[in-house]
């Protein structure tokens, strides 16, 4: 068995709404290994985007570890943990966030301006990232410019340029129709297999899900089912 | 780590880009902090017009005599004996004929409408000789001739011509007893003496039946003979009298109007400046909403919070800055130049002087923009900061 990239132990996330207290997240453990590509599977407000938020640092738990690449993350600061975003996680998401006034090469290369690498190192890794999305030749094209597919390509070659430890992927393929989803599924699958990323992906589709190494299903803040596809 | 600097050069870079797209809510601050400058500019350039008027007139080697306790020309008198042991005074140069290069003069008050109106205004009549194009040499007539000594003739500075009626070669004026021919304009550089029109000083004696001048002003062999000058007319028993540098007595005479357009300048722009602020505010705050899902993303990619409040002040300074060349500039456009002229509450006659929008005034109306973008900027910026990621990810 891999190593664990992923451990969350005695994990839970409550909020306050008024008077009300909602638990969001029952007590939950969790390991992902290293290499997994795993499907985050439940109905609405299950509580999957809490966990994959928990995941790549974007929201801290109430109570519990949260264990990301050998690192305890629940007790970093606002300041620390955004310098360990941009070192270990790669975020994807459904309507992919890409900044509309950047070409597609800009906003890929927007993670490498927080690292120390040079403009020309920068603009070599940039065009590597396109490169595997198969949008060489739509570097200089605005979002505006581009289908739904493309933009969710290049928001995929921005999450992946910096090399991060995790893909974070929230309803990748919620906005695309059917056969532009299952490319960038695809991509997805070959960047898990033939590069070796570990990625967390929520979605409602189970046939997304069928793209995944592993299944977890949740329901009602609890994890009620976890298997692995064959 | 690459530096903030670097983050905040790109986050800021990106907003900048993005203000085409909200050209609608860019210009709510621009166009508020123009009108914000270019009325506070415009005040203070017509304060800073008058100050100028009258700091320009007179030089450092001219100094002007007026009895002891007096505050203006006005209020002075001095008598022939007095006036002649000025001009016995040690320093004071001597001109082309071998005399001491001084006059008594007499400062007088008279009513001329202005242009295009009927109400009277305060105008100053000055009593001089045809020595004053030695004493001032800033002066020259431009336009018909000097009065004639002894005849009841005016010169009329260009000033005054410009701004009341009935001062062209050939009218009449109602100086003292009766009406005085204008047979000629003299310009002397814009200082305040071309608000006023000048007689010949014994013709005006007569006609006004007065036997003492208000002042005397002499030409001193240097400006550093000044002190030497003043002491020995104050050290003399004979006469009771103060002298001043011209330049330092002229300044004097614009502090209480100069101070009350200033403080309505500032009062104003004050006032407008809240406006302002509060319609910054607002564009900012709705920029930032705009935005919320691009800021939150640059923040899940790593972006700090310091690079983005600051990228969003420095957008705020940005539209700020803009609106405050532009004020400045239409301030400059249409006040510059602009000749008007006002009563000086402490000499009670009209100065006609040009608004002038300096350098200085420019630079103060882009600080008076920044200070409304700084603030503007702030709150929003913090709130963008604030707002947590999960939240603003969720709004797209």
């Amino acid at each position: 068995m891999s190593e664990a990239i992923v451990s969350l132990r005695g994990v839970t996330k409550n909020y306050t709404r008024g008077k009300q207290k909602i638990e969001v997240l029952q007590p939950l453990d969790l390991s992902i290994s290293q290499g997994d590509f795993l499907a985050l599977m439940g109905p609405s407000g299950s509580g999957k985007t809490t966990l994959l938020n928990l995941i790549g640092g974007l929201d801290q738990p109430s109570s519990g570890e949260v264990n990301v690449g050998g690192q305890r993350i629940d007790q970093l600061s606002s300041r620390a943990l955004a310098q360990w975003r941009s070192h270990h996680v790669g975020f994807v998401f459904q309507f992919y966030n890409l900044l509309g006034v950047l070409s597609a090469e800009k906003n890929v290369e927007l993670p490498l301006l927080l690292t120390s690498l040079s403009k020309a190192q920068r603009a070599k890794h940039v065009a590597t990232a396109l490169e595997i999305v198969g949008l060489a030749d739509r570097a200089k094209h605005k979002p505006s410019e581009l289908s739904g597919g493309q933009a969710q390509r290049v928001a995929i070659a921005r999450a992946l340029v910096a090399d991060p430890t995790l893909l974070v992927c929230d309803e990748p393929t919620g906005d695309l129709d059917r056969k532009t989803a299952d490319e960038i599924l695809g991509l997805l699958q070959t960047l898990n297999r033939e590069h070796g990323k570990t990625i967390v992906m929520v979605t409602h589709d189970p046939k997304a899900a069928e793209y995944a190494t592993h299944q977890l299903h949740m329901d009602k803040g609890s994890l009620i089912e976890q298997s692995a596809n064959t | 780590m690459a530096s903030s600097l670097q983050q905040v050069i790109s986050v800021t870079a990106m907003n900048i880009r993005s203000i085409p797209s909200r050209l609608g809510t860019s210009f709510v601050i621009v166009i508020g902090i123009a009108g914000v400058v270019g009325v506070m500019v415009a005040l203070l350039s017509m304060a800073k017009g008058f100050e100028l008027t009258l700091a320009s007139t007179g030089r450092a080697d001219r100094a002007i005599i007026m009895r002891g306790g007096s505050n203006d020309e006005l209020s002075s008198v001095l008598v022939r004996e007095q006036a002649q042991v000025v001009l016995d005074a040690p320093s004071v140069a001597k001109g082309a004929d071998g005399k001491p290069l001084a006059i008594g003069e007499l400062f007088m008050i008279t009513d001329v409408a202005k242009r295009g109106a009927t109400t009277p205004n305060n105008v100053v009549v000055r009593g001089t000789t045809t020595r004053v194009f030695e004493l001032r040499p800033e002066a020259k007539i431009v336009e018909g001739r000097m009065f004639t000594p002894g005849l009841r003739e005016v010169v009329a500075g260009r000033s005054a011509q410009r701004q009341f009626a009935g001062l062209n070669i050939g009218d009449k004026v109602d100086v003292r007893d009766g009406p005085w021919t204008v047979v000629g304009v003299f310009d002397s550089k814009g200082d305040v003496h071309e608000s006023e029109i000048w007689v010949d000083v014994d013709a005006l004696m007569t006609a006004s039946r007065r036997g003492a001048y208000n002042t005397v002003t002499a030409q001193l062999t240097s400006a550093d003979a000044f002190q030497g000058f003043k002491d020995a007319l104050t050290s003399d028993p004979r006469v009771t009298i103060q002298a001043q540098r011209e330049p330092e007595y002229y300044a004097s005479r614009s502090e209480t109007l100069n101070k009350m357009i200033t403080v309505l300048g500032y009062s104003v722009a004050v006032i407008m400046g809240i406006g302002a602020l509060f319609g910054a505010l607002n564009t900012m705050y709705a920029a930032v909403a705009t935005r919320s899902v691009e800021i939150a993303t640059l923040r899940a990619i790593g972006f700090g919070n310091g690079p983005v409040v600051i990228s969003v002040i420095l957008e705020s300074l940005v539209l700020a800055t803009a609106g405050g060349i532009l004020g400045g500039a239409l301030a400059y456009v249409f006040f510059n130049g602009y000749t008007v002229s006002t009563l000086n509450m402490q000499t009670f006659s009209q100065v006609a002087f040009q608004f002038r929008v300096t350098p200085d005034l420019l630079w103060k109306g882009v600080i008076w923009a920044c200070s409304i973008g700084l603030i503007g900027g702030l709150f929003p910026s913090i709130r963008a900061a604030r707002l947590p990621i999960v939240d603003a990810l969720r709004s797209s």
